[in-house]
């Protein structure tokens, strides 16, 4: 009857309304704008990128563009640097507890800062190959006449820039998204300029559009993941903050179906932009089709704004209920290790070996994450930063070696190079011997913090399992190596392109530091254990 | 698992989780929509002149006629559609956060606004570059 009644009061002429109410008052969250002016600076920039595109001419942009994000990114790590003496010791979170900025963070956010510049540089090389890496038109399509006329020509897709620059501050959001909410947005924002860049590439178009669809593909199945799990946990804490979520787990007697669901889901989400272990097989892939610029900057940069997020994600949010979840990514890490190893061993591409060790790498870095303590996450940091350069510097020397296809990435196109080019070949071997984890280089003591954070935990099969696998990698590693120095140089083998200034100092800064933080890694370890997450 | 069982044993408290009547409304809704395109198509045929031409065999408000040959874009559906369909997106989603922004206006004072046009800034930035890059002529 009621129902009756509100229906037949609704249908009729409705009363002289009330005033409104005076509208509830929204209190501002306060913003501490020094802690987020790097991210405004680079997403700011890039929107300013996206106007270049529009109104400038072509032949203009490329420059413009370079001059542009590189100064952003200096600008931004100017006021990062000046922030970091200011910030208070346990950090500052702002906007309405969504983004948290402390230690780790800045020491995430300059890596990305520093190696981004590195990246866009590789981009922007045109004395490799002419015209750039990247095609004229990327609308054209591959094949056609059309896509034979914009070859010749000496024009690239400028937006590759603005689209860095947006992932770039995707990265550093999602390191520093202290809600799943706020990270689920940075996980996008971060990963759909990757798409369409992964389909950028001059040479071998197909197989770079075939990268990119697969990417997209898989990666929105892995965001479809991420936010089911993002739901299951607010059915449980009824929060999508980090630390609320830790405060309801702990102590109630609540079935923690929805916990661990949600966990398990989110966990997946986050592995496959790590390129962890299973959730891996996107990796070869998309390396191999990729611009090599754009697979140095994935390669180096997307694993550290993933690692970021697991280590925040699991120290932050799942920190006390860790020895209910911690079997499984231990069981994870085996998986990425063993599978980097053993398929890296039966590849015949550079390209898709490099994407192999860096799932191998991906179960060392997952080792470090579970650790949970200081000492755990001091270590993943340092082994991200000495891996990023590593990895940024290997794919640059991977795209010098060329014959008249373009580049030559076949494994036995790589024999005798030591001959015809004795620099590249060192550098090479050099950076297959960091990435092996030989000591005098980064890796060496990379791999070794992090393997004494994991014993000091009680972690000693893992590290076992840790230091077999990482023996079985340094073969395929090694055999690089003595396919460049001990073979014979084939007839018609590639030669080595002379990359401009530019990139030249880019390869030689990745190298000197592999080098350095070798020798003497006290100065970047001390920085990375300078501060923890702030919890709150 | 308490706490539902709990819930169960309660009388349902009116208004409360376990108190169906407060969708009786929607289940009504559903059996008027119902009702009222059972009514249409029965109904129609009956009290309707009937008139017939090719217009009505058409697809309703579904684009070009994809079979047999379609007449514009010389034989084939113009790909060009997915620019428009894209800038349409774009401003629709800025119009979803456009009404809750002009509903709660007042409260949110001048910072809301300079935010709002922020972001009607950043949308603007997509479209100039559409703009220039010709993703508006239809030729």
């Amino acid at each position: 009857m009621s129902v009756l009644a509100t229906l037949v009061t609704a249908a009729q002429p409705v009363p002289v309304p009330a005033p409104p109410a005076p509208a509830a008052t929204i209190t501002q969250p306060p913003i501490s704008y020094p802690a987020i002016m790097p991210i405004l600076i680079i997403l700011g920039a890039a929107c300013v990128g996206v106007l270049f595109e529009a109104f400038l001419p072509r032949h203009n942009r490329i420059a413009a563009q370079l001059v542009l994000s590189v100064l952003a990114i200096l600008v931004a790590g100017w006021r990062l640097l000046s922030y970091a003496d200011e910030m208070p010791e346990t950090g500052t979170i702002t906007l309405g507890r969504a983004l948290a900025v402390d230690k780790p963070t800045l020491v995430l956010w300059a890596t990305l800062l520093v190696l981004t510049i590195g990246a866009l540089i590789l981009m922007a090389d045109r004395t490799v190959e002419r015209g750039g890496y990247f095609v004229a038109d990327a609308a054209v399509r591959p094949g056609t006449v059309q896509d034979r006329a914009q070859a010749g020509r000496g024009e690239m897709q400028t937006e590759v820039f603005p689209l860095a620059l947006f992932a770039l501050g995707g990265m550093m959001v999602f390191c520093a998204a202290n809600d799943l909410l706020t990270m689920f947005i940075a996980l996008e924002v971060l990963s759909l300029p990757l798409y369409l860049m992964c389909g950028l590439a001059r040479r071998r178009r197909l197989l770079s559009q075939e990268a990119a669809v697969k990417y997209f593909l898989l990666g929105a199945f892995a965001s479809a993941f991420f936010l089911y799990g993002l739901a299951l946990l607010y059915g449980y804490a009824g929060s999508v903050q980090l630390s609320d979520i830790a405060n309801a787990a702990a102590g109630t007697n609540r079935s923690e179906t929805l916990l661990f669901g949600g966990l398990g889901l989110l966990v997946v989400g986050l592995l496959f932009k790590g390129s962890v272990g299973p959730f891996h097989t996107w990796t070869p892939d998309v390396y191999q089709g990729a611009p090599t610029p754009v697979t140095a900057f994935m390669g180096a940069c997307t694993k550290i704004a993933a690692f970021g997020g697991i280590l925040r994600v699991l120290s932050v949010g799942f920190g006390t209920t860790s020895w209910e979840w911690r079997g499984v990514l231990w069981g994870v890490a085996i998986a990425s290790m063993v599978i980097g190893a053993v398929l890296g061993l039966t590849q015949t591409d550079v390209k898709r070996m490099v994407a192999y060790s860096s799932v191998a790498h991906a179960g060392f870095l997952l080792i470090g994450a579970i650790v949970l303590k200081p000492a755990g996450l001091s270590a993943t940091l340092f082994y991200l930063v000495t891996y990023g350069f590593t990895t940024l510097a290997t794919f640059g020397v991977i795209g010098l070696v060329r014959n008249a296809d373009g580049e030559a990435t076949h494994l036995s196109q790589w024999a005798g190079l030591a001959k015809r080019s004795p620099l590249v070949a060192g550098t090479m071997a050099f950076l297959l011997l960091a990435l092996a984890g030989i000591p005098l280089t980064s890796g060496f003591v990379g791999k070794f913090v992090v393997f004494q954070a994991a014993l000091s935990d009680g972690m000693a099969p893992l590290v076992v399992v840790a230091v077999l696998a990482s023996a079985v990698a340094a073969f395929f590693y090694l055999r690089v190596i003595v396919l460049m120095y001990f073979s014979q140089p084939a007839e018609d083998g590639p030669t080595v392109t002379i990359p401009n200034l530019w990139t030249t100092g880019v390869l030689t800064v990745c190298v000197l530091v592999t080098l350095f933080l070798g020798i003497a890694p006290s100065l970047v370890l001390d920085w990375t254990s300078s501060g923890v997450f702030a919890l709150q | 698992m308490y706490e539902t069982a709990t819930i169960l044993a309660q009388p349902p408290a009116p208004g409360g989780p376990g108190d169906l009547k407060s969708y009786l409304p929607l289940i009504l809704l559903f059996v008027l929509a119902g009702a009222f395109a059972v009514f249409s198509v029965v109904v129609a045929p009956l009290v309707g002149p009937r008139r017939y031409n090719k217009a009505k065999l058409d697809g309703y408000e579904c684009g070009i006629e994809p079979s047999p040959q379609p007449v514009v874009g010389g034989g084939r559906v113009p790909v060009a559609y997915y620019l428009t369909a894209m800038l349409f997106i774009l401003f629709d989603i800025e119009m979803v956060f456009l009404y809750p922004f002009a509903v709660t206006a007042d409260a949110l004072g001048v910072f809301g606004l300079v935010e709002i046009f922020l972001f009607i800034a950043t949308v603007g930035f997509a479209y100039a570059y559409v703009w220039r890059r010709g993703g508006l002529d239809w030729s």
